[in-house]
């Protein structure tokens, strides 16, 4: 199958990733040859079989509604690149 | 013979026999460390007077009798995707260049709990994403058996510290191989147990149906005495299985008479070096002699492992890397326009080739339009992969064959080619994609001197059996030993 430039910019999007022109020429070659590769999937019949997101069987995993501390704010901001009065700081986004 | 040299369990009967404390022993790897880790680069953070000074408060707890643990008072070196209070966890990514973590992940908290003492972070492939550690956005880790050749990875920190005498053991992360790939490379013994088995809280997310932390030791007793600590039930957890963990050091016995043993043919035939084969046949008339029924068979489903893999795991990540967008924590691009634009800068700096190229192909498999062709046949082949297994262990209790194709390769060999590097993980991904154990032990070496490892695969939930055969074949033969050389630096 072959991998457009508009696949490619689609996708860096959906990403959310910048790529620059080399990038994007050598993601499509890469991604033309490891998707050519995958699709020996299809020489599979897999026609009425389910699909496994998880081998082992476990559903519904509830525990008691307690509530707990939680982490002091100052301890999370301390990894944030900007914060400003006990928040996270972002570029203005409301006009 | 130098403390640096010993196991966990040797290191272990000297504290309780008072002929050590935690700190000479802290001490010996810290020096040992010092003098070495600039050839190997196993490190992205040593921890020295704070590992000295907890190594002086554990030793106080020894001596009072409150540390009890054959763990108590040992070095721990710990790969840098898992989570340590106050101690940087990078991923080996710039995107976590200066990520400080405010909690511990539960396998360190478990280890602390025993009274380790952990004296440093280790390298890896960016995110965990790779086969040679070359991917790391500081620095590749060499091997330390011959120093222009990668030590595998992800895990390739892990592996070699423990290789190399640099930490008494270690705790690694598989996904697709990247815990046995590594110890295959650099001839130790690496475990990757059940999925669900070892608590993945704290643990920095790549595909989180297929991750899995294990340890990395220098022999297969001190595997067990790891395992002891880290398995368990955790409600952080969501995944982690609610079920009775056996001792594991119940199961180092000296016998595999009567066990039943399948060799899928498919893991000796095209593709696998010659040398390496030898090895693994020759692993198989050992245990044949020591009484263990051993036969081929077909698991005819294995070339549909790789494709399987990738698609699974690339799909997992994209979504488990959407995270990072430069706000809470991380890096975040100086320049950028709007918000919008902040989020692509930063994943765009932040993030290494290896990593982009997966969260595309992840992005890709799961987007409108391709979902049903790639990743849903994916989860389908799975449940078909899973299948053969459940039929497999029917017949035996394990299966085994080789680890990797081949054994370590030189630096800059595959970095080029994405797809020849991921097909080095043929005969390891098939495990993360059943979820079951894969037990590595040394079992020869090439004419280049290099280490080969065998691969055996267990039931789910059945570590004991792995570690009863692990134990065993290194018991019986010498491959053990000579793998303990520190690499011979």
């Amino acid at each position: 199958m072959k991998i457009s430039k508009d696949i490619i910019e689609h996708v860096a999007n959906l990403a959310r990733l910048n790529l620059t022109e080399e990038e994007k020429s050598a993601l499509a070659s890469d991604m033309e040859q490891i998707i050519s590769y995958v699709d020996k999937l299809n020489e599979l019949d897999t026609s009425n079989v389910e699909p496994t997101n998880h081998v082992i069987p476990i559903t519904n995993v509830f525990r008691e509604d307690k509530a707990e501390a939680s982490y002091p704010r100052e301890k999370i901001l301390a990894n944030a690149p900007s914060s400003q009065d006990g928040c996270f700081k972002v570029p203005k986004i409301v006009e | 013979m130098e403390l640096y040299e010993l196991t966990v369990h040797e290191l272990s009967d000297l504290i309780k026999e008072k002929k050590v404390s935690a700190v000479e022993i802290t001490k010996s790897y810290l020096d040992r460390i010092e003098k070495i880790d600039s050839k190997v680069g196993s490190y992205l953070s040593v921890l020295g007077e704070d590992a000295v000074k907890k190594a002086m408060e554990v030793q106080e707890k020894i001596d009072k009798g409150e540390a009890k643990s054959p763990l108590s008072g040992i070095p721990v070196a710990i790969k840098d995707n898992i989570c340590t209070e106050g101690i940087k966890t990078t991923c080996a990514s710039k995107m976590l260049h200066n990520f400080v973590p405010p909690y511990n992940a539960t396998i360190v908290k478990k280890l602390l709990d025993d009274n380790v003492v952990i004296i440093g972070k280790l390298n890896m492939d960016e995110f965990a994403m790779g086969g040679s550690t070359e991917n790391s956005y500081f620095k590749p880790t060499k091997n330390p058996w011959d120093l222009e050749r990668v030590p595998g990875g992800s895990s390739g920190g892990s592996a070699t510290a423990v290789a190399a005498n640099l930490t008494a053991f270690s705790l690694g992360s598989d996904t697709g191989g990247s815990i046995r790939q590594p110890a295959s490379f650099c001839g130790v013994v690496g475990m990757k147990p059940t999925y669900g088995a070892v608590s993945r809280f704290g643990l920095v997310a790549f595909a989180s149906s297929l991750d899995q932390i294990g340890p990395l030791t220098k022999d297969v007793t001190d595997c067990a005495i790891v395992l002891n600590c880290i398995t368990g039930h955790d409600p952080m957890d969501s995944t982690s299985a609610n079920v009775e963990y056996p001792d594991y050091t119940k199961a180092l016995v000296n016998d595999v008479k009567g066990l039943r043993i399948g060799i899928p043919k498919e893991y000796m035939g095209e593709g696998i070096n010659p040398e390496v084969r030898d090895a693994v046949l020759n692993a198989v008339e050992v245990l044949k002699k020591l009484g263990a029924q051993c036969e081929e068979f077909s698991l005819p489903l294995t070339e549909y492992a790789i494709p399987a893999y990738y698609l699974i795991s690339s799909a997992e990540a994209s979504s488990n890397l959407a995270r990072y967008d430069g706000i809470k924590y991380g890096y975040r691009a100086e320049k950028y326009t709007d918000l919008l634009d902040l989020y692509k800068q930063t994943r765009s700096e932040g993030f290494g080739t290896e990593v982009k190229r997966r969260i595309m192909l992840g992005t890709y498999a799961l987007s409108s339009g391709y979902y049903d062709a790639y990743y849903k046949k994916a989860l389908q082949v799975r449940t078909l992969i899973k299948k053969g297994f459940d039929e497999a262990f029917e017949k035996y209790d394990i299966i085994l064959g080789p680890t990797a194709p081949t054994t370590a390769y030189k630096l800059g060999e595959k970095v080029n080619n994405p797809l020849e590097m991921y097909l080095g993980d043929i005969y390891t991904v098939s495990v993360n994609i059943a979820g079951l154990p894969g037990l590595v032990v040394p079992c020869g070496f090439d004419s280049k001197g290099l280490p080969i490892g065998l691969q055996l695969i267990g039931k789910p939930f059945d570590e004991s059996t792995l570690i009863q055969v692990g134990y065993t074949f290194e018991q019986n033969t010498d491959f053990n030993k000579r793998a303990r050389i520190g690499g011979g630096l």
